[in-house]
């Protein structure tokens, strides 16, 4: 019985915005997902850093210059393992989105919440634990070392480092990810409430 | 699901998102009062207040403003050539920029320093070294012109300087880097510099009337850094201290290597005592050393240049009480003297705390031998904790230089975090902070070094410009800014571009220097060996391959101005003497095709400009600053013929020849 209401196919309108969040998926790729910005009176015109699903973006030379004060280590996209895996996981992904919007199979559309989630923390856990890394790691020969310091930047909003105000923000990669999210709970809600409307 | 719960949730994530933009923190903006205009305006017609002497850092001059409009009054050329007025150009000043490695057409002016009576600037001289080739000038605040420049042996780079004693009975000179003494020894290996390379501060004595610099004696240090420095004042009297880096003693890239230590020292010098060990022949002679020293004479307009062999050198291990070493953090830049001479101000520009010394208790650790167990180089090092008056808590990153007003607040620079912060002396508190667009290293506040500071301005000296003015391609004007400081908190009035990249600058009340200005030079007492007394003496004569102009300016015609006999292979020299009385009326001069400057000679003055010519033909010359209504028609011919051409010798002006 249950197979069967978890196999109904789902509303086409659901079908297309899986569809349509999928083909989006497959543009994040190229897209900056988060940045960092950095802010200072010295720097007017801002520092930002911006990172994609495959390298890093924006000022990185000029933020690893002022950086090497305070003993963080270098900013490059060859440290990151993510840079490499990213794409392709994204990829599956954006596939897995429009797989489910052709196959329209209700229970898929439950599995790739499921999924979708799980990267999603996956995602940020992996992401804080680089910004503690950098933060804390620090070279004790650094010329600068302030003691108690730590220059972890945010997840999410904002933090004095110093001299620098630290803004930490998701990018358009970022927010058409979290509109995937969005609409992926809501097409799974929906269903959940057709299918249980549906049972005798 | 409605269409209606469709649009509640894009409105909804659209909130969110815009939320997030609203979060974005506002950058830092300076709230500028609404009076600053009438504040900084300096009417048509009427005076600034302070006259502000302003190194010209990489320009090698000293630049002169007015605050507090920032106009700009005057660049008075030290030790880099200035083809405008033909210093180092000219005959003349050419000596003045001689050094022991020959004719140095550039340096770097680093700071300033007035000559002081009692602790305030008197208005007579203004001090600046070079960083460079290392050398002290003196500046005369009559003619504003470079009156004399003294060349500093046994030294790397004279950045420690030109700070003066209370009286300026000295001006001190101390090498940035640290080499091996000057003569044959010093070629050494380079990674020896623990054993080989020594520090070196220069005493270099001014005479009360004439303000004549000689070295009277050096002290010669372990291998350190000196950075910056101030003569103790009030009760610290005969004291002199002295920020020193690179206690580490690296030499390969000091930028990580002598930032290890997390004290390096600021040296407490009894300069008293040396002079007295000075005077009483303890020191040694040191006969291998050759350095300049340039003298510009007012009476003959002429500078000369005479090579020195000796000096006078005291070791410093060898005394017991001549040097003292303060454990100071981080790469101290700034050492600063507080008014009444009870503080001294350490400024690690890698610390994240200002230390503030007690000289009472430097006084007490001494007297009771108060001691780390370990001299440094020889020298005692006394215990930081001993001596420390107080810390200022979090004022900021990377401080670099403090000044003081009349009320007894401290103001300190901070490069890294962009800002000028205001403290209590007494109770170390933070009253203010102001950002500083953008970077900002020396500052300086009228008499800020003095024993009774002015007070009223402050100026930001920056070291980052960016968008503070139109943009002018990549290279910008650095950016100074004027700040009020006779309320509790600062007020930004006036950014003002400068020119070269000013580190100190010296703020004096108008009122100290402008009555004695000179207005022209009395032609009467122009003893230069080839004056033209009248344009009834001007003449050309020739001696061998020399030919001597003899050349008189006045409105509106330069005399002679038709020269012939002049032949290739021949060393032509003008003498231009300006037979003006009136005030504000130079006469310029220039020839075309000459490998050299224009001359712009003032009145009652004599000037020489050489010309060796390339070709035969006929050179026109004339008066490069308009100087009256016929200005354009103030010029000559000069006739060029073969070598050995029968031309004679010939000049006129107005009639034809004699």
């Amino acid at each position: 019985m249950t197979d069967v209401k978890n196999q109904q196919r789902i509303k086409s309108l659901h079908r297309a915005i899986l569809i349509i969040s999928g083909m989006a998926l497959f543009a994040v790729i190229a897209l900056p997902i988060w940045r960092i910005e950095l802010i200072a009176p010295q720097y007017p015109e801002g520092l930002e850093m911006f990172i994609y699903s495959y390298k890093l973006g924006g000022q990185v030379e000029i933020i690893n210059g002022l950086n090497h004060y305070i003993g963080m280590k270098v900013l490059k996209a060859d440290d990151f393992i993510e840079f490499t895996v990213l794409p392709y996981i994204i990829a599956v992904y954006a596939v897995f989105f429009i797989l489910t919007g052709l196959l329209a199979r209700r229970k898929l559309v439950y599995l790739l919440l499921g999924a979708f989630i799980l990267f999603g923390i996956v995602a940020m856990v992996d992401f804080y634990s680089w910004l503690y890394d950098y933060g804390h790691n620090l070279d004790p020969t650094a010329p600068i070392i302030v003691p108690g310091m730590a220059y972890q930047p945010p997840l999410i909003g904002y933090k004095q480092l110093l001299n620098f105000l630290a803004f930490s923000i998701p990018d358009i990669g970022g927010w058409i990810f979290i509109a995937c999210g969005i609409l992926l709970t809501y097409c799974s809600v929906a269903e959940w409430r057709i299918a249980r409307q549906k049972l005798p | 699901m409605k269409l209606k719960q469709y649009l509640t949730l894009s409105l909804a994530a659209a909130t969110m998102a815009s939320t997030f933009q609203a979060c974005r923190p506002k950058g830092a903006g300076g709230a500028l009062s609404g009076n600053a205009a009438e504040r900084v305006y300096v009417a048509p017609g009427e005076y600034d207040e302070f006259y502000t002497f302003t190194s010209g850092g990489f320009s090698g001059q000293m630049t002169v403003y007015g605050l507090p409009s920032g106009r700009l009054l005057k660049q008075i050329p030290v030790f880099s050539v200035n083809a405008e007025n033909a210093w180092g150009f000219s005959e003349e000043t050419k000596p003045m920029l001689q050094t022991s490695h020959g004719f140095v057409p550039w340096d770097d002016l680093h700071h300033i320093e007035s000559s002081f009576t009692e602790g305030m600037p008197d208005g007579r001289w203004m001090f600046a070294n070079s960083n460079n080739t290392p050398r002290l000038a003196r500046i005369d605040l009559t003619t504003f012109t470079t009156a004399e420049i003294l060349e500093i042996p046994n030294t790397g780079g004279n950045h420690c300087s030109p700070f003066t004693t209370e009286n300026s009975e000295y001006v001190i000179a101390a090498t940035r880097f640290s080499v091996p003494p000057d003569g044959p020894e010093s070629d050494v290996p380079i990674d020896s510099y623990k054993q080989n390379f020594t520090g070196h501060i220069s005493f270099v004595s001014i005479e009360k009337e004439s303000g004549e610099m000689n070295i009277a004696f050096q002290l010669k240090t372990p291998g350190l850094n000196f950075d910056l420095s101030s003569a103790g004042k009030g009760v610290s009297d005969g004291w002199l201290f002295i920020s020193c880096y690179n206690s580490e003693q690296a030499h390969t890239l000091l930028e990580v290597n002598a930032s290890q230590n997390d004290k390096d020292f600021i040296m407490a010098v009894n300069w008293k005592k040396a002079e007295e060990y000075f005077k009483a022949g303890k020191g040694k002679k040191q006969t291998n050393v050759r350095y300049a020293h340039n003298k510009f004479d007012h009476k003959t307009h002429t500078a000369t240049s005479e090579m020195k062999t000796e000096v006078t050198v005291l070791d410093v291990a060898d005394f017991e009480d001549l040097a003292y070493l303060i454990p100071c953090p981080k790469s101290p830049h700034g050492a600063d003297v507080s008014p009444t001479g009870e503080f001294i101000v350490g400024s690690g520009k890698l610390a994240a705390l200002i230390p503030v010394f007690s000289f009472e208790k430097l006084q007490k650790a001494i007297n009771s031998a108060d001691f780390e167990g370990e001299r440094y180089g020889g020298i005692p090092v006394v215990n930081y904790e001993s001596v420390l008056h107080g810390e200022v808590q979090k004022p900021g990153l990377g401080p670099l230089h403090t000044e003081f007003d009349e009320k007894g607040n401290a103001y300190t620079s901070f490069f890294v975090s962009s800002e000028v912060v205001k403290w209590d002396l007494k109770t170390l508190e933070v009253l203010d902070r102001q950002p500083t667009y953008y970077s900002v290293g020396h500052l300086m506040v009228a008499g800020g070094n003095a024993k009774t500071p002015y007070g009223k301005y402050l100026v930001a000296y920056n070291k980052i410009t960016k968008d503070r003015f139109l943009p002018t391609g990549p290279e910008l004007a650095h950016s100074a800014q004027l700040f009020d400081i006779s309320g509790e908190k600062m007020e930004l009035l006036l950014d003002f571009p400068t020119l070269g990249e000013p580190h100190y600058a010296q703020a004096i009340p108008a009122d100290l220097i402008k009555d004695k200005s000179v207005k022209i030079y009395d032609i009467n007492a122009n003893e230069h060996p080839h004056k033209t007394n009248g344009e009834a003496e001007a003449r050309v004569e020739r001696n061998g391959n020399i030919v001597r102009v003899y050349m008189t300016t006045i409105r509106s015609h330069l005399t002679p101005d038709v020269i012939e006999g002049i032949q290739l292979g021949d060393e032509v020299y003008f003498h231009v003497t300006n037979l003006e009385q009136d005030w504000d009326m130079p006469h310029g001069f220039a020839i075309k095709g000459n490998n050299n400057s224009e001359l712009l000679v003032m009145p009652g003055e004599t000037i020489t400009l050489k010309w060796v010519p390339d070709r035969v033909g006929i050179f026109p010359f004339y008066c490069t600053d308009f100087c009256s209504a016929l200005h354009q028609e103030m010029s000559g011919y000069a006739r060029v013929s073969p070598k050995g051409s029968n031309v004679p010798i010939k000049y006129y002006t107005g009639q034809q020849a004699q």
